[in-house]
């Protein structure tokens, strides 16, 4: 390990020790290990490429036309030996790679829980993880604390040390949950649930971000991360009892609809069972779930008489009614369902509602259909 | 009975004048002020010099091999000015939108130029400019007088024009799609995208992607089937090789593309549920099924440069190719590996760690054969007489530059690695190393080499090295911050900071995008002052570089059918064994050349493309039906027309060929 | 180099000095893009195979697929590649008119085939099974569709070619796009039995 932190401080140039490269120097100890292999990784391939670049400029520089001294065989264009060298050099930085990539991939897998708190310390049968359950909405991020009871919008806390699993979900298109300083990013997928294991091991205050693009509102779909002693995250979770209101389904509809740049929002409970309907499509009432979809299907389906699970199915198209009466397309006979506005979000005053550009280009009124 | 408004949406379906995008953004209104002024210009000045007649025979009805070759390259550089106006606007936007500033463009407009940027770039910029090198320079290669299927060749040119008609439409007629060049779904669906920028997007890919596979078939059967006698697989030319793997890649991935953007248009147009969350819908099939077509793509692009590079390192180091042979295994080897990897797209989507680390260490395999074509450029200039001409700077910039995006290519393909730069700027930047450092650096080397060969000129070196030096430090410039600031985690498509720290890269980075600029305006400059200039630069040899290959053994121009004799080759290097061995040009004996007629059907049939996308994408179902209903009946028509083909006749030839032998003359 | 050393001694041939005539490339060409229509099938028939069980809590394959009429179908179009067959033998004896007979019954067996595959499409949507349904009604109908649409445009070629051999007769050009149309309509049997198996006898049986 000396060894990388050492190499580490070569492989950065000088010119960089002014900057935060978060990436380099994570305060997460999955984060560190991935930023040790990007590393060993450089250390491996810079083995070739520097010398294929001395020789490119050497060669490039000895065999001009006007270094007469320099031998020229217009003939020679073969060699066995050197052959086998070219193959070979880079096969086996590959094979070391490969090696390194086997195994870290492994290790590194997010869904596989943490063994180790940081390099020197492991996990004990005592060490007492934590559970996150993270909701990509258009356009901020919902965290619930099933074991604390709480949730919370773009803000996330976590005692340091502690292992942390995060399950990730969304409800509308693709994004991808990132803290640099934490772990690598998995994608968060409506419908579907990713993992996240990792653990912070420095208090402080970290940035997060979607790092998928997921549309008008996605620049601002950024939250802060606060590691945090044992203590504090007690008291920071007390607070969030003590300030927030409760978020059931009816909440939840409202907070899910479009908004972007949302402050930090507390709820001090939440309705049971909240993030598997979420995660079922199924917040709203009369919806069919889709792990009772699955199972269904699992079985055969529903048969011909299934018409009415067609209208407890339908999900994308939740917000169409919304849209007025001249909205629905006349090729697909349904409505379109880009809200041009964020429809009351429970939010405090203050909220950027609705997303820029839509005011300011009447020219997409007509596409977005929704006056 | 129709009500009034009935009417108006039966005719024009969506479109409405609030859908002319120029009437409210300053911007767009600027552009479409300009665009005006200069496409009238354009058009003015052909009418006032009467060249339509001569541009509609000559240039838009030929089937001509080398005419098309040009028109692509033509039609590539105008869309290069589009793309590149594009990367400059978010580079403008990246560096002031700190803070308080929102700098100049609202997220539904900065969305749009760079899913625009990727688009064009890679379809209508790359692609044609590849094809059109091909398109030029392999039936020479081969000695060939034509490609197998001439008119195919044109039609496929107008419909990668037509695709690129629609694109440029949607600057000022609606508005392109905010969803990122690939168009992930569910965000492209209906239901997150209702709009028809989704709707250009598909139909632009759809009907450039017609002409794509066409041409691929159409260079595959020419290749395998068209090669002077002699010439065995293993004595092709290696930029005919790669020109091959690169066709076979073509219409190996081309289809699963068409096919892919079916299921999203039928998700939108119809209401099916392939993408949607709903109903039973995947979204994480798209993303596989784009990216088992995305990933052969960027072999596609390449390996056509890797080609251009092997050509011009021997030409100009005056040497065979080093290890020919394990030039052509490699090619062979990554356009199959370019297949078993494309899920290195998505380690972060969730797969298990076994299938990652398997995709993740399939990927490191390709550079190996990578590595190894380096070491063959290197071993070819040793011992070698480097002439110091523009395309060899080209290539050395290449060398140096690519090897560095090899190597952060190889540290994105380890999964847990890719975790934390996935979707980072460090992840633009590898690609945009490897893509400008290797693809671009490939044409432009490709354009100064066999410039010559098709204008009988060679370019002014001059601005070719201006262009080249500030295409490279731009490059540099540009892109080596957002390594940096893929290390600082920041991420893509963002169109608004708020850490302030970071503003200092972003401008160095669009100090970068200035300097291309100027490395493009220096390749515009380089055109006209060759043009010029084209008296003393020009080429009468038509062999201007002491080239290797058979292309170099015709005259500059080559004639309309490339050789009078059709050559017998015993070498890969068949033009320099020929000049070894004596060879003597023949003087007598032409005969009439038998050789395929023009004809106009392409350009119909690209027109009724885009009056058929145009009436799909704004729901006029009439000019869609009609236009649909059109191309079927001029394409029936077109079979009806059973000669095709004409002779050149032996006088024309001989005349043709004895002013070649007096100019040959008096170069002597 | 060998052959340097052989043009000291006697010049090697450089060039031809009659007409090269390379070999014609249609059939090749044709070939490669019946593979690239192959792979447009590949990526529909794999669509299939990911979403072909899900059927959003509605109607399965074997609540809605009526294998006689498909083996019907199957019939139908397997009889037109036979009867193509034959018109292909007539037109090597250079029999023209008998070339058109079998075209023509040809034909008519293609339109049978779609006459059939519509009246199952109209019956499904009658019943509610809609592309919009499910995702595995969406698999479905792009993939028996798409080869619908194939074999009609087969057969809109299949006309054309006709009035072409009745109209100029048996020339090369037409006896090559016969050849091209008859691996096309091949081509079509070969998709259909995959799909003939993998949906519905998978589906209804499996």
């Amino acid at each position: 390990m000396k060894l990388i932190r050492r190499l580490s401080a070569l492989a950065l140039p000088l010119a960089l020790s002014g900057c935060d490269l978060v990436v380099m120097s994570p305060s997460g100890d999955i984060a560190m290990q991935q930023r040790d292999l990007i590393i060993v990784s450089v250390v491996l391939m810079l083995l070739i490429i520097i010398p294929v670049i001395c020789l490119t400029f050497y060669f490039a520089w000895h065999y001009r036309r006007s270094n007469i001294n320099a031998k020229y065989d217009p003939e020679w264009h073969h060699s066995t030996r050197l052959e086998v060298v070219i193959w070979a050099a880079p096969l086996a930085i590959i094979i070391a790679l490969g090696a390194v990539t086997w195994v870290s991939t492994h290790k590194l897998d997010p869904y596989r829980p943490l063994d180790r708190i940081d390099a020197n310390r492991p996990v004990t049968p005592e060490t007492k993880p934590i559970t996150i359950e993270v909701v990509a909405l258009d356009w901020k991020w919902l965290f619930l604390y099933p074991e604390q009871g709480i949730a919370t919008v773009n803000e996330i806390a976590a005692p340091i040390d502690t292992p942390i699993e995060f399950k990730i979900t969304g409800s509308t298109v693709m994004n991808s949950f990132y803290i640099p300083a934490l772990a690598g990013q998995i994608y968060a997928m409506p419908g579907m649930q990713t993992k996240l294991h990792a653990v912070m091991n420095k208090e402080g205050v970290y940035e997060g971000f979607s790092a998928n693009y997921s549309g008008d509102g996605f620049s601002g779909m950024r939250f802060k991360f606060h590691g945090m002693s044992n203590d504090n995250f007690g008291q920071w979770v007390a607070r969030v009892k003590g300030q927030g209101s409760a978020l059931n389904r009816d909440a939840y509809l409202k907070l899910e609809r479009p908004s972007s740049r949302v402050p930090v929002t507390y709820f001090a409970s939440v309705e049971n069972g909240l993030y598997d309907a979420i995660l079922n499509l199924c917040v709203k009432p009369g919806q069919m779930c889709a792990n009772e979809m699955m199972h269904i299907d699992m079985m055969g389906g529903a048969g011909k008489d299934s018409h009415e699970n067609r209208k407890r199915l339908e999900y994308d198209t939740r917000w169409a009614a919304d849209a007025g009466p001249g909205a629905t397309h006349p090729a697909t006979g349904h409505g379109a369902k880009e809200p041009t506005q964020a429809g009351g979000v429970n939010a405090p005053a203050g909220a950027t509602e609705g997303h820029e550009g839509h005011g300011a280009a009447p020219g997409q009124l007509n596409t977005n259909p929704k006056p | 009975m129709f009500t009034n408004t009935n009417l108006m949406e039966f005719i024009f379906g969506r479109l409405s004048w609030n859908s002319l995008a120029f009437t409210h953004d300053p911007i767009i209104l600027a552009t479409f002020v300009v665009v005006v002024l200069g496409g009238g210009a354009v058009v003015g000045a052909i009418t006032y010099f009467r060249l339509w007649g001569y541009l509609w025979n000559e240039w838009f009805t030929s089937v001509d091999h080398k005419k098309i070759g040009i028109m692509y390259v033509i039609l590539s550089l105008v869309m290069l000015m589009r793309g590149f106006a594009d990367a400059v606007m978010m580079r403008a936007q990246q560096a002031i939108a700190f803070g308080e500033n929102q700098g100049y463009l609202p997220p539904h407009h900065y969305d749009q130029i760079f899913t625009a940027h990727g688009v064009i770039m890679i379809f209508f910029f790359a692609m044609p400019l590849v094809t059109g090198i091909m398109n030029y320079v392999v039936p020479l290669q081969i000695g060939a007088r034509d490609v197998s299927f001439p008119f195919l060749n044109n039609f496929s040119f107008w419909m990668t024009t037509a695709g690129a008609v629609i694109i440029m439409m949607s600057l000022f007629v609606g508005e392109f799609a905010r969803t990122g060049w690939l168009a992930y779904p569910p965000l492209s669906g209906a239901d997150y995208s209702p709009g028809v920028g989704v709707d250009y997007y598909i139909w632009g890919l759809q009907v450039a992607g017609v002409g794509t596979t066409l041409s691929g078939i159409n260079l595959i059967a020419t290749i395998v089937k068209m090669r002077a006698p002699g010439m065995t697989m293993m004595k092709m030319p290696i930029f005919t090789w790669t020109s091959l793997c690169t066709n076979v890649l073509i219409v190996a991935s081309f289809p699963i593309l068409t096919a892919t953007l079916v299921l999203l248009t039928l998700d939108r147009y119809v209401g099916t549920n392939f993408f949607t969350n709903d109903l039973g819908g995947n979204p994480m099939m798209y993303v596989n099924l784009i990216w088992i077509w995305g990933h052969p793509e960027v072999y596609i692009l390449i390996l056509p440069a890797f080609g251009i590079f092997s050509e011009i390192v021997s030409t100009f180091s005056g040497k065979r190719l080093f290890g020919y042979a394990s030039m052509v295994y490699a090619t062979v080897v990554i356009t199959i590996l370019s297949y078993i990897v494309w899920l290195h797209h998505f380690f972060t989507m969730g797969s298990g760690a076994s299938v990652n680390a398997f995709f993740g260490i399939t990927t490191m395999i390709i550079s190996i054969p990578t590595g190894a074509k380096i070491f063959n450029w290197l071993f070819t200039m040793y011992r070698g007489r480097i002439r110091y001409e523009v395309p060899m700077y080209w290539t050395i910039g290449f060398m140096v530059t690519f090897v560095i995006g090899g190597m952060t290519g190889v540290m994105l393909a380890i999964p847990p690695a890719d975790f934390v730069l996935h979707n980072s700027l460090f992840l633009i930047a590898h690609f945009h190393n490897v893509i400008i450092g290797g693809v671009v650096f490939g044409l432009l080397a490709g354009i100064n080499f066999w410039y010559p060969k098709a204008f009988g000129y060679r370019l002014d070196p001059f601005w070719g090295k201006m262009s080249f030096w500030f295409w490279l430090t731009g490059f540099y410039f540009a892109f080596m911050p957002l390594y940096v600031l893929g290390l600082m985690g920041v991420t893509r498509r963002v169109n608004h900071f708020e850490d302030s720290s970071l503003q200092i890269w972003f401008i160095i980075a669009a100090f970068g995008a200035f300097l291309i600029a100027l490395g493009i305006a220096s390749f515009v400059i380089q055109l006209v002052v060759s043009f010029f200039k084209r008296e003393q630069l020009r080429d009468t040899t038509g062999d201007p570089w002491n080239g290797r290959t058979l292309e170099w053994s015709t005259s500059s121009p080559p004639p309309e059918y490339n050789f009078a004799f059709t050559p017998v080759v015993y070498d890969h290097d068949g033009w320099y064994d020929m000049k070894n061995s004596g060879y003597v040009r023949p003087l007598e004996g032409f005969k009439p050349i038998h050789m395929p007629k023009n004809t106009g059907t392409g350009v119909i049939l690209s027109a009724f493309s885009v009056t058929l996308a145009f009436g799909l994408i704004w729901y006029m179902w009439w000019l869609a039906a009609l236009s649909f209903l059109a191309i079927l009946v001029v394409s029936i028509a077109h079979t009806f027309n059973y000669k095709r083909d004409y002779y050149i006749q032996a006088e024309t030839v001989i005349a043709t060929e004895n002013a070649r032998t007096k100019q040959l003359a008096e170069q002597a | 180099m060998s052959n340097t050393q052989a043009a000291t001694s006697e010049k090697p041939v450089f060039y031809l000095t009659e007409e090269h005539h390379p070999e014609n490339s249609t059939n090749l060409g044709f070939w490669i893009y019946l593979m690239s229509d192959c792979l447009m099938f590949a990526v529909l028939f794999a669509t299939y195979a990911v979403l072909g069980r899900s059927y959003a809590a509605g109607p399965s394959p074997a609540d809605l697929f009526d294998l006689k009429l498909v083996a019907i179908n199957t019939a139908m179009l397997l009889f037109s590649s036979i009867t193509y067959g034959f018109a292909m033998l007539r037109m090597e004896k250079g029999d023209k008119s008998g070339t058109l007979m079998w075209l023509g019954i040809t034909g008519l067996f293609g339109l049978a085939f779609l006459g059939i595959e519509l009246y199952e499409f109209y019956h499904l949507i009658h019943e509610g099974a809609t592309p919009q349904r499910s995702a595995f009604l969406s698999a479905f109908f792009t993939l028996v569709g798409t080869h619908g649409l194939h074999v009609t445009f087969g057969c809109i070629w299949l006309v054309t070619l006709m009035v072409q051999v009745a109209k100029f007769g048996l020339i090369e050009e037409n006896r090559r796009r016969l050849m091209c149309l008859s691996m096309f309509w091949h081509f079509l049997d070969v998709i259909w039995i995959g799909v003939f198996s993998l949906v519905y006898l998978v589906g209804v049986l499996g």
